[in-house]
């Protein structure tokens, strides 16, 4: 392996674990989801909002650094994907945007639109953000109608013949959700992060009315999980991949993510290891143990990470063409250079660092469970 | 074609509103975060719970600030891509880069910290607690410094070579991106300004307490702080505004002449510090393009070049040439760049019909390696993006929007440093409670700090217009394949959602202030 390709396998496995721990902290949307399922009081709902509240910028700036990363590295699929399929990562971007206002706003006096429309919005964020975001995943595994031509700038006459990256039916991503098994990965994801929200709870709230709501909750949603997310991975072993050969040329391959699984074992005992984790947790949670969201937390971040390998490693495209096969993207042709990939690799070592006061401060914020006391004695809340 | 133009100006226009409302809300936060750090010190230092209620007091501001700020921003990053897919493919390679380290070394700084500062007050140490506020500040100021390299590498494109094999430009120095001196310029006049901008919203909101008579003690220990700091960045906002100048006059000329309504360069040429300008179908060809003015002799010169007799190039000679000051007409260029990309059109062409004697002859023709190679580089592909211009007016962006933000700029610029330089005086004498006209001048110094601050950034983009990258690939082929229609619908729903928000901020932060300190949150 040279240089070039060992930096972007590099690339694509950190964009993956930033991706990896975005799905994780979707705890927080899926918190905000349940926020009516859950707190039957104003009190209880406030409990809940300023438990998230905490940790919604973790989540927030995870998503930013996400697409970040993946400008930096895979410029290509960047201006590709977002560049086509717009209407679903507009819609994504706009669930974010009146998250972000929600918790500072929601209760603040002369907020002019009142406490239930920033609880609306809180809600919008927390079921369509985590759906929409596992249904344009997908869209890696299944591909997406686009093709990509850079010798397009050449047409020198102008208009849109000059755009390289070119979507091919006018639904411009909102197709991907009219497809059943992207549906199914959004709706897991959905599910997922509800079921880790109801794991936060019990970790970081000290009331047991409320962790017992939670845990009670947690099982459905877990089982809800369970059943979308086995539906997208049974129907993933059997759909056909794309794969570049050596010179770059992109082919069918039957069965490729069936086969990734098998070519690459260190992945998929990643994988394994991630769901086997996942599931522990919901045990415990189910029995009302405080530390199941930390199994939890884990074992996504390990599923999520070795399903977004199998996606880009193993010369698979991670985002087919469905119009044209020779544009599918795979690492190989839609990486930044050599240069920019090796300075970026240098930048990426402050990411054990920033883990590193991630974790210490998360620790010494969540030492103490938040109680309603803690509420009631001021300061500043959500 | 038409539609194309059409998304294109709807993009602009989308772009233009998302970053407007975006700025509206980043320059208090990141000089707020400082002052509230510094005042956070003096309560670890002194132990006196007044500092501590100030700090408090200030911070809550700050939240309400920054969430908005926060919703705003991230609209900007995905838009890129959304509305400007060809512009991200072709320097992706470059400005992806800055991107990704803002995220990872300076928002999750940002986000991690914030949440120990708000809430952080009994949970953790004192020292924990002001650290944390310190980095929250700095966390906010390193990601200013990574999208401000980004956008100076937009009006300065260095560090890079265009690529055959993958179309386009890639990085081959990361120390001349990040080390550019119009990135260096851009971010300390873009802090500075912001830290003078939050000193007068200190100031502002401190001053009317004292109209009110009431908060007096905190009052008048925020103006203390604030008014320093302000005036020390205030006078450092004119020395890299300054310096800014100087190189804009070097690498974006034309930006310098529209700003300065100068057509025909001259040497020794003035600077207008005010005028009127004729509109242009009243200008006469090589008249007086002013109503009136009022000039300072070669001033322009001496700002642009340090020399008073230097030569300033104006709007036409930069349009139809200077053959004595050696500037190529855009006629030229556009013709060279027509070359570069008929080159490209040629190799496209070789590759479809196997033509490998072609393919060779282009290949070598992009070799910086080669002679000829290093040749078309410089004298053709430097002008690539003139290639895709219609006619060579094209160049000049419009000039009054240029002339009148800049003089907004930099007059209420020196209104600043007068006001805050009475205020530190009469409020170190004690005396500033009586002079209830400065009260209000720095009460109305709030919100003509934020039109002054809009200005600057009109003038920076409207500047560099049509160029998304200057020289390298005007706005008109840097576009996403959407329909005008989607565009526009979104730009209205942006802007209805952003306002509306904005209203919502504006409320809580007046309510905030009227509240006062001493009110429950």
């Amino acid at each position: 392996m040279d240089t070039l390709s060992f930096l972007q396998h590099y690339w694509w496995f950190i964009v993956s674990l930033l991706g990896a721990l975005l799905v994780f902290l979707l705890f927080v949307q899926g918190g905000q989801a349940q926020l009516y399922a859950l707190g039957r009081s104003e009190e209880e709902r406030n409990l809940l909002v300023n438990s998230l509240g905490r940790k919604w910028e973790l989540t927030f700036t995870t998503l930013v650094t996400f697409g970040g990363a993946f400008f930096a590295s895979f410029p290509l699929f960047y201006s590709t994907s977002f560049g086509g399929a717009c209407y679903v990562w507009l819609a994504i971007l706009l669930c974010f945007v009146v998250q972000a206002v929600s918790y500072e706003y929601r209760r603040k006096p002369a907020n002019v639109f009142g406490e239930k429309t920033f609880n609306l919005f809180l809600l919008i964020n927390g079921a369509l953000g985590p759906l929409l975001l596992g249904t344009a995943v997908s869209t890696l595994f299944t591909g997406a109608p686009f093709t990509v031509d850079r010798l397009n700038l050449a047409n020198a006459g102008g208009g849109s013949a000059v755009v390289i990256s070119q979507w091919t039916t006018p639904w411009h991503g909102l197709d991907a959700v009219g497809n059943v098994h992207n549906l199914a990965l959004g709706l897991a994801v959905a599910f997922l992060a509800m079921t880790l929200a109801c794991q936060y709870f019990m970790n970081d709230i000290d009331d047991a009315a409320l962790v017992e709501r939670a845990r009670r909750r947690m099982i459905p949603m877990a089982l809800l999980f369970l059943l979308c997310f086995v539906a997208w991975f049974l129907r993933l072993l059997f759909i056909d991949g794309y794969a570049a050969d050596a010179a770059g040329t992109i082919r069918m391959v039957p069965y490729k993510y069936a086969h990734n699984l098998a070519e690459m074992p260190c992945v998929t005992a990643l994988l394994l290891a991630g769901v086997v984790s996942v599931l522990w947790s919901f045990r415990r949670g189910a029995r009302g143990r405080r530390d199941a969201v930390w199994f939890g937390g884990a074992g996504t971040v390990a599923a999520v990470l070795g399903l977004l390998l199998l996606a880009g490693w193993n010369d698979t495209s991670y985002y087919p063409s469905l119009a044209d096969m020779q544009s599918s993207l795979t690492i190989r042709n839609s990486s930044s250079s050599l240069f920019t990939l090796r300075t970026m690799a240098w930048v990426s070592l402050f990411v054990p660092v920033v883990a590193g006061y991630i974790a210490y401060v998360w620790r010494a914020m969540n030492r103490r469970p938040l109680t309603r006391d803690e509420l009631r004695e001021g300061g500043h809340q959500y | 074609m038409t539609d194309y133009l059409h998304t294109v100006d709807w993009s602009r226009a989308q772009f233009a509103l998302t970053a407007i409302y975006h700025w509206l809300f980043v320059p208090l936060t990141l000089g707020l975060g400082f002052l509230i750090a510094l005042m956070e010190t003096r309560y670890v230092r002194t132990g006196d719970p007044f500092w501590k209620r100030t700090t408090k007091f200030w911070m809550r501001l700050f939240g309400i600030n920054f969430a908005i700020g926060v919703a705003t921003g991230i609209i900007l990053e995905f838009e890129f891509g959304t509305n400007w897919s060809n512009y991200s493919h072709f320097v992706g390679d470059i400005f992806g880069a800055p991107l990704a380290i803002e995220g990872i070394m300076a928002f999750f700084m940002e986000s991690t910290f914030i949440a120990v500062m708000f809430f952080g007050w009994d949970k953790v140490s004192k020292r924990f607690h002001l650290a944390a506020t310190w980095l929250t500040a700095i966390g906010a100021n390193l990601s200013a410094v990574w999208i401000l390299v980004a956008n100076a590498w937009m009006q300065h494109p260095v560090g890079c070579t265009f690529n055959l094999d993958t179309v386009r430009n890639e990085m081959t120095s990361f120390c001349d991106v990040a080390f550019s001196p119009v990135a260096v310029d851009k971010f300390f006049h873009t802090v500075t300004s912001s830290f003078m901008l939050a000193a007068l919203f200190v100031v502002g909101v401190s001053a009317w307490y004292l109209l009110q008579g009431r908060e007096r003690r905190m009052a008048t220990a925020s103006i203390s702080m604030a008014s320093a700091f302000g005036l020390c960045f205030a006078l450092l906002t004119a020395l890299t505004g300054d310096r800014s100048g100087a190189v804009v006059a070097r690498v974006q000329p034309m930006k310098l002449a529209a700003m300065e309504a100068l057509y025909r360069g001259e040497e020794g040429a003035p600077l207008t510090v005010v005028g009127v300008l004729r509109p242009e179908q009243e200008r006469p060809l090589n008249g007086d393009p002013f109503y009136f003015s009022v000039d300072i002799p070669k001033m322009l010169s001496i700002m642009s070049f340090r020399d008073a007799d230097a030569y300033v190039p104006g709007i036409y000679d930069l349009v139809d040439g200077n053959e004595e000051h050696g500037i190529m007409p855009t006629a030229e260029k556009m013709a060279r760049g027509r070359r570069a990309v008929e080159e490209l059109a040629r190799y496209r062409a070789a590759l479809e019909t196997g033509d490998t004697v072609v393919q060779a002859e282009v290949r070598a023709l992009f070799d910086p390696a080669r002679p000829e190679g290093e040749a078309f580089l410089r004298d053709y592909f430097a002008y690539f993006g003139y290639g895709y211009l219609d006619a060579p007016g094209q160049i000049v962006p419009h000039v009054p929007t240029l002339f009148y933000s800049f003089r907004v700029m930099v007059g209420a610029g020196v209104l600043f440093i007068l006001v805050l330089a009475l205020v530190w005086w009469f409020n170190r004498r004690g005396e500033l409670e009586r002079r209830r006209w400065l009260l209000r001048t720095a009460i109305w110094c709030v919100p003509l700090a934020y039109i002054a601050s809009q200005a600057g950034w009109i003038l920076a983009e409207m500047g560099r217009q049509p160029w998304a990258i200057q020289e390298m690939m005007p706005v008109s082929v840097a576009a996403s394949k959407i329909p005008s229609g989607s565009v526009a619908t979104t730009f209205f729903l942006f802007l209805a959602l952003f306002t509306a928000l904005l209203v919502a901020e504006l409320s809580i932060m007046f309510r905030q202030i009227k509240l006062g300190p001493n009110d429950k949150e």
